[in-house]
């Protein structure tokens, strides 16, 4: 029982203590000076739900979700697949290609934010020379695209990695089979390779999108802060910004209620995913 | 033997040309910043920099380690290194007795501990920020080591992973142990740990790495620029407002921040790829 407790003691008091708070929290309006707060029950909700500046970044952590999930996992894919196919030295490539995950979201944020930096940036520099006026502290569109890029980098690491092992324990008898009986590369990846790959893929497909929730503020706020105006704030961005730099911790409190609901959600999808493939 | 699947001659090419320009363009980036960390400022502010290293690598990491910008680059690696251990040990010890205690006894509302441990899988830090800096302040943690590990070892991952790992270990070996008489805890250091050798190591690689890279939590504790860590102090090093940044330095900073988990990742590479196929199970 006592080696139960340092466990319980942290977890207590700096997991169950505060995730309590949050939910209490997120039930009450306090002036800003954090003096009064007033009972609203799920007056925070409400207002939430009806606030559209909530509900773009909503659509904003949908959209950049959803592109870097895709994005990272197609490169990993793409260069699993070239790895497996060789017979010798996919091991070094891969030695080569696990660098980035070991670099921080933030790091990762700073080396983009210097390739497309408005004055120095090397990239940035090349487009104005061939006529393209890059600014992503302006433009939405471009703010949006290098934060995507920014934190699919560091993604296809992982990505590739999980493929790499998925791919490998494919039997080769099967796929020899098939090429035996005439069907071309493009043929078997698609009806063999690809349909086997699935539970790899669906388990990436959750673990990507909770990274892109979650993991990612290092890169936006290095590379945007939210920015221009709301369009690259992302859920977990808004509770950060609406909690300590905006003071409003109702609405805060509630916006972390909300993102506890989604995680558990993903978590349930993930188990259960989990279950069937122990039942195979 | 598998001549007729993997491709030889022009395709075989073609799949190296493929993956070396695909290892190019995911390096680009960090060589970018190393060169960069080798050049004057004036060099980097009239584009476009040069794409080769220059020979100030020496006076920018010099100049970067002992003053930086706000606090020396030195105290925050250290800073780093503090968290990035405490949190990795802290993690490990706790949840070794917890699943030991979990897997080994039998007391009242086992079963309630173990799924109150396991409740906390879901929520990462991002989620609770806000009472939980409440609880650091209230406890005067706020730019202290403690307050900088303490939240962030508050999960059952690890917990998990051992209780899975000991429950693999036969019967038989417990049932040994007892008839030899050895007592609970003398079982779990001369049995248990050196068999959990190897997770131990695999984890380590996986939570120095998480806490290393932390972001969000100390840019939020830590208002002293002494205990910045390295992760969070490079945005710090941008000057607010019209300023030109001081890129060398920044840039060495940002190399100096990546060097430590990348060479705990290539260099502990089978751990380390084993560590994230376990904790992710």
């Amino acid at each position: 029982m006592a080696l139960l407790l340092p466990q319980l003691i942290i977890t207590v008091a700096f997991f169950f203590y505060p995730a309590g708070q949050a939910i209490w929290q997120s039930m009450f309006i306090s002036d800003p000076f954090g003096l009064k707060s007033q009972f609203v029950g799920f007056g925070n909700f409400e207002f939430l739900l009806s606030d559209p500046f909530y509900r773009a970044s909503f659509a904003t952590t949908a959209v950049f979700s959803g592109l870097v999930t895709v994005a990272s996992m197609g490169v990993a894919l793409f260069l699993a697949v070239l790895a497996d196919r060789l017979i010798k030295g996919s091991g070094v490539y891969r030695t080569l290609l696990i660098w980035p995950y070991a670099v921080a979201p933030a790091v990762a944020g700073v080396l983009w934010l210097f390739m497309f930096n408005t004055r120095v940036g090397v990239v940035s520099w090349y487009l104005g020379n061939l006529g393209y006026d890059w600014n992503h502290v302006l433009n939405d569109g471009e703010a949006m695209g290098l934060v995507v890029v920014a934190s699919s980098w560091g993604r296809i690491s992982y990505n590739f990695l999980f493929f790499l092992a998925g791919l490998q324990a494919i039997p080769k008898s099967v796929i020899e089979a098939a090429a035996i009986d005439g069907a071309q590369f493009w043929t078997r990846f698609r009806t063999i390779v690809f349909p086997l790959l699935s539970p790899v893929t669906f388990f990436l497909l959750v673990v990507n999108i909770v990274y892109a929730f979650f993991e990612t503020f290092g890169v936006i706020h290095t590379i945007t802060s939210g920015g221009p105006q709301q369009a690259t704030t992302i859920l977990v961005y808004k509770v950060f910004s609406d909690g300590f730099v905006g003071q409003d911790l109702g609405s805060s409190a509630a916006q972390s209620v909300i993102l506890l609901v989604i995680v558990g959600a993903l978590t349930i999808v993930q188990f259960r995913y989990i279950e069937r493939r122990v039942h195979y | 033997m598998s001549g007729m699947v993997q491709k030889r001659g022009f395709g075989h090419y073609m799949t190296h040309a493929g993956l070396i320009v695909g290892v190019l363009i995911i390096f680009f980036p960090i060589w970018l910043a190393f060169v960069a960390s080798t050049v004057t400022q004036p060099e980097i502010v009239k584009p476009p920099m040069p794409l080769w290293p220059g020979d100030q690598f020496f006076a920018n990491y010099k100049s970067a380690l002992v003053s930086g910008v706000n606090a020396p680059v030195a105290r925050m690696l250290m800073n780093s290194a503090i968290m990035a251990l405490g949190i990795a040990f802290g993690k490990i010890s706790i949840s070794l007795l917890s699943a030991f205690a979990i897997v080994y006894f039998r007391f009242p509302g086992r079963k309630f501990f173990f799924w109150m441990i396991f409740l906390t899988l879901m929520l990462p830090v991002e989620v609770r920020i806000v009472p939980t800096f409440e609880v650091i302040a209230r406890f005067g943690m706020l730019n202290s080591y403690q307050g900088l590990i303490f939240p962030l070892i508050a999960s059952a991952t690890a917990t998990f992973l051992f209780r899975q790992f000991f429950m693999t270990v036969p019967d038989e070996l417990t049932e040994a142990a007892r008839v030899d008489g050895a007592r609970p805890m003398q079982f779990f250091w001369d049995i248990l740990l050196p068999m959990s050798r190897n997770n131990i190591a695999a984890l380590f690689v996986i939570l120095f790495i998480y806490g290393w890279n932390q972001y969000l939590w100390p840019l939020l504790i830590t208002t002293d620029p002494s205990m910045n860590t390295i992760v969070m102090g490079i945005k710090q090093m941008f000057p607010s407002g019209d300023d030109v940044a001081d890129w060398p330095v920044i840039m060495a900073t940002s190399i100096l921040a990546m060097v430590p988990p990348v060479i705990i990742v290539i260099s502990m590479q089978k751990l380390f790829i084993r560590g994230l196929v376990d904790s992710e199970k």
